[in-house]
């Protein structure tokens, strides 16, 4: 375990000693707020909920979240520290499960600085806060499953532009299996089974169930098993770099 | 320390690493030289656990690296090429996380950070960012942190690469001070740091070991080693040629045994034939060898071995 926390710690230090970390949540939270407040129509709902707040996050998060992901192994690779790390009597999953961890604990205090949108919505109304607490749950884990997959990404390349590009595209995929404009042309030519196949996969029909306030076993269940597969992918690509 | 049995690499069709066998013991500092891209890399990953090989086995300490690598792993100091550490990083910084990694917490850790910072003259440096500090500082720096925990085997990639000629001295004072209680494996395409730093010197060339002995035993491969260069008022090459095969230097003589066994009593012969001439001597002196020919020799393809 603490290994973990020491490969961790340095990690988060890391993103806030360059501008990148303040860059990052300024501009998430620029984004959150005009996604919420102007383009999610919040004000003329009429309803006390975060609805329009966390409707955005598979979009919001599919530009940012590779972003945060994209230098975590690419920049090791770059910058050659990768042999200076798994030469210390560290395992690999230790150092794979740290980085993933850090950045996931940044993405999280970027989504702990939303507060003000909860703090608005309980003045001008009466939310129900529970499903407002789910809502946030099904962000982080959103959060997570695309992170584990810019992680993937990046530990396939030295170039982070590519980990980046990758990484939006991936996470793409498992927006549209499930989004409905998609699922609606697919129904024309596909079996409604395959349809739902198809859409069980996607982040979308799982993070939806959140935000209506369930916290459902199957959905926490998906989403730690893509945060568990991708950074398992993680494991064996470094592996097979190593081995050349 | 460091038993090394018929590593073999191969990174598709090429073969970088192909039967390579030695072992260091502690006290020994060993110098693994050969032309770049001669698979000197490669080896020290494998001993480091960076890299599997593709056969062969690597013990550290009686650990095998592949079976059991965090307890090998813990024996070993390692300092890769280029001297590769986190940039963004204060030396203080970097050490403080080095020593955590290993294992050093609270005061222990103080201690070893305040002994490695003393031990590569960091004192100036430790608050600076790495990516502010020059070559030599960044090397000494990714030294520091391999020296952190005291290591049994240290095992360098280049540790004087980019270092001026002052700082290449300490270094190699400092490794051989180290020597003395580590097995320590740098490698080098310097020959000199050979005779200044190693007990031992392996050559390797297209992954295969092509010499291995102390720097004395490689020096006398050399073509050069046990001639005798004369230079004497008087004398000429006929009459030297009755002790050796003579080669005239322009103003000197240099006379080569006959055969490699009569090197010994080469010098006494040339000394017997000037005193019976009177030549008026200027200067000789026993040629000891050049490692650089013995390297050239030995690792050019188109020179005949």
């Amino acid at each position: 375990m603490k290994p973990i926390w020491t490969i961790a710690k340095r990690e988060l230090a890391a993103y806030f000693t360059s501008p990148v970390a303040y860059v990052f949540l300024v501009i998430f939270l620029l984004l959150t707020g005009f996604f919420t407040f102007t383009a999610g129509n919040f004000f003329e709902r009429g309803e006390a909920s975060l609805a329009a707040f966390f409707g955005w996050h598979p979009w919001l998060y599919l530009v940012l979240v590779p972003a945060v992901g994209m230098r975590v192994w690419a920049e090791e690779r770059r910058s050659g520290t990768i042999e200076l790390l798994l030469t210390m009597p560290v395992a690999t999953w230790q150092a794979i499960l740290a980085k993933f961890l850090a950045s996931w604990i940044f993405l999280a205090l970027a989504l702990l600085l939303t507060f003000p949108a909860i703090v608005t919505v309980n003045i001008l109304g009466d939310p129900d806060n529970g499903i407002i607490a789910a809502g946030y749950i099904g962000s982080f884990l959103l959060a997570g499953a695309y992170l584990a997959i810019a992680c993937m990404t990046s530990a396939m390349t030295r170039n982070q532009v590519v980990a980046f590009i990758l990484a939006v595209v991936v996470c793409l995929f498992l927006v549209l299996a499930g989004f409905n404009p998609v699922t609606d042309l697919m129904v024309r030519w596909a079996s409604p089974a395959v349809v739902d196949t198809v859409a069980a996969f996607s982040v979308v029909t799982h993070y939806d169930a959140f935000q209506r306030g369930v916290i459902d076993s199957r959905d926490l269940l998906f989403f730690l098993s893509v945060i568990g597969f991708a950074l398992f992918a993680t494991g064996v690509i470094i592996r097979g770099h190593r081995s050349g | 320390m460091i038993r090394i049995e018929n590593l073999v690499k191969t990174f598709g069709p090429k073969r970088a690493v192909d039967g390579v066998s030695f072992n260091v013991e502690r006290g020994e500092v060993l110098g693994f030289l050969g032309p770049n891209g001669a698979g000197k890399s490669t080896t020290m990953r494998m001993i480091t656990g960076f890299m599997p090989p593709t056969s062969g086995k690597v013990t550290v300490g009686g650990h095998d690296v592949a079976e059991s690598p965090l307890e090998a792993k813990r024996l070993i100091g390692y300092l890769p090429e280029s001297a590769a550490s986190y940039a963004d990083m204060t030396v203080r910084g970097f050490l403080n996380f080095a020593a955590e990694l290993r294992g050093l917490r609270g005061d222990a850790r103080r201690r070893a950070v305040e002994r490695v910072i003393e031990l590569c003259f960091l004192r100036g440096v430790v608050r600076q960012s790495i990516d502010t500090l020059s070559k030599g500082y960044r090397q000494r720096t990714c030294l520091a942190q391999a020296l952190i925990h005291d290591p049994e085997v240290l095992v360098m990639d280049e540790p004087t690469e980019g270092l001026d000629p002052n700082q290449k001295h300490e270094l190699r004072n400092l490794i051989r001070r180290l020597g003395e209680s580590k097995a320590i494996v740098f490698s080098t395409h310097i020959l000199e740091e050979v005779d200044a730093a190693c007990t031992r010197a392996i050559i390797i060339d297209r992954g295969k070991i092509v010499a291995n002995g102390t720097p004395e035993e490689l020096r006398s491969m050399s073509a050069l080693a046990g001639a005798v260069t004369l230079s004497a008022h008087g004398a000429n090459a006929e009459k030297l040629s009755s002790v050796g095969r003579v080669e005239d230097l322009g103003g000197a003589f240099r006379i080569y045994p006959r055969e490699k066994s009569d090197a010994s009593a080469l010098a006494q012969a040339v000394v017997d034939l000037v005193a019976a001439e009177g030549w008026k001597v200027e200067g000789m002196y026993s040629e000891r060898g050049e490692l650089d020919e013995v390297f050239r020799r030995i690792t050019l393809p188109d020179t005949a071995k």
